[in-house]
């Protein structure tokens, strides 16, 4: 695609990317799927709102957000293909269900609208302090692909926290949905945070998960508390979304992400 | 009286205006408008709905219905009375000579 808009076409992009003659290091190709992965099935999960929401200006608020989380996985996807000579689209369609390397997290259903909030708030949170860190990469390309989304996750951050708010300060019912929401999603908090062999492998191109709790709690347990909400006390989820292992729900969604370009391979539109 | 945009007793949310300042003007300008539960989710839909493209540097909103208009059926006494009023623009009156640098 050609953009005549400057302002907009300076910053780096998936095109950018694969126009360049930058090659991905092969130690830090399989950092950047897991990283692109996380993206591309949470943007989808997004999509999935689209019509849906409680309110139009909400599948546009839920949409844009997907959107961007859409950007980061396709420069970070490019960028990891670059490695293998694959191209984004074949990341992204044509690796079966065990190749994903998606955190558990992005890949649950959306439930309700508190559910899908509750998520995205540590989602957002957990991006924000990921991409803080990865824009000091020693990797240039991940580096500037964290400094660019990085303004794209606070703005997302300070969605879900505009609405954890309403949602626990509103009415009795609201507080009662997303407090259920935000159970639903917390076992899945853990696993965003344990040891990663493909970022020990990566080296000091990537971010160690484990220095990124500390800031992510700084965070998000001050936003549950002034919403009025209790923090789940629940265990952690198994895990394991880095080793292609996933929670049931990924493979129907796959199925319907990938069906239209597997049907038609190499179709462009 | 219903006001533009209202739904009746089905909408939950209530109408906003929107008005931009884009980079290069001076002046918000009414973009359009959109449903928000209160003023800070305006705000932040507004930025989600018309500032997609960098179109502008600050947003304003403010309730459609704190908004007083003009009546739409007083077009003749309020709009149509300048007519033949040539006066009232600099360009009818011509430059006098013995005054300098005006």
């Amino acid at each position: 695609m050609n953009h005549s808009n400057h302002t907009i076409s300076t910053a780096i992009t998936a095109e950018s990317i694969a126009d360049s003659s930058v090659v991905c290091p092969e130690p830090v190709a399989p950092y950047a799927i897991g990283l692109g992965d996380d993206a591309l099935v949470l943007a989808h999960r997004l999509g999935e709102w689209i019509a849906n929401a409680p309110e139009l200006e909400e599948d546009v608020a839920l949409g844009n957000i997907g959107l961007d989380l859409l950007g980061h996985a396709r420069s970070l996807l490019t960028y990891a293909g670059t490695a293998v000579d694959k191209s984004e689209d074949d990341l992204a369609y044509f690796r079966d269900e065990s190749e994903f390397r998606c955190h558990q997290l992005f890949e649950q259903p959306n439930g309700d609208f508190a559910a899908t909030i509750a998520r995205q708030l540590i989602a957002s949170a957990y991006f924000v302090q990921l991409y803080r860190a990865l824009s000091a990469s020693t990797d240039g390309t991940l580096a500037a692909i964290a400094a660019k989304a990085l303004k794209e996750v606070d703005y997302h951050l300070d969605h879900s926290v505009q609405w954890m708010r309403r949602l626990g300060l509103g009415t009795e019912y609201s507080r009662e949905r997303v407090q259920l929401g935000l159970r639903t999603m917390w076992p899945y908090v853990e696993e965003l945070f344990r040891e990663d062999p493909f970022a020990a492998a990566a080296g000091n191109a990537a971010v160690d998960p484990r220095a990124l709790r500390a800031a992510f709690d700084a965070i998000v347990l001050p936003i549950i508390a002034d919403a009025g909400l209790d923090l789940p006390e629940v265990s952690g989820a198994q895990g394991g979304g880095r080793s292609g292992m996933h929670s049931e729900a990924l493979g129907p969604m796959l199925a319907e992400m990938q069906v239209l370009a597997r049907a038609h391979p190499g179709a462009t539109w | 009286m219903t006001s533009p945009g209202d739904s009746g007793s089905r909408e939950t949310w209530p109408l906003w205006e929107v008005f931009i300042r884009s980079s290069r003007g001076l002046s918000h300008v009414h973009a359009g408008s959109l449903h928000a539960p209160d003023e800070t989710m305006a705000v932040r839909n507004a930025r989600d709905l018309y500032t997609r493209r960098a179109e502008g540097v600050s947003i304003w909103v403010v309730r459609a219905s704190d908004i007083t208009s003009s009546d739409p059926d007083a077009k003749g006494e309020f709009f149509e009375s300048p007519q033949g009023k040539e006066y009232r623009h600099a360009t009818y009156y011509t430059e006098s000579e013995s005054v300098p640098h005006l």
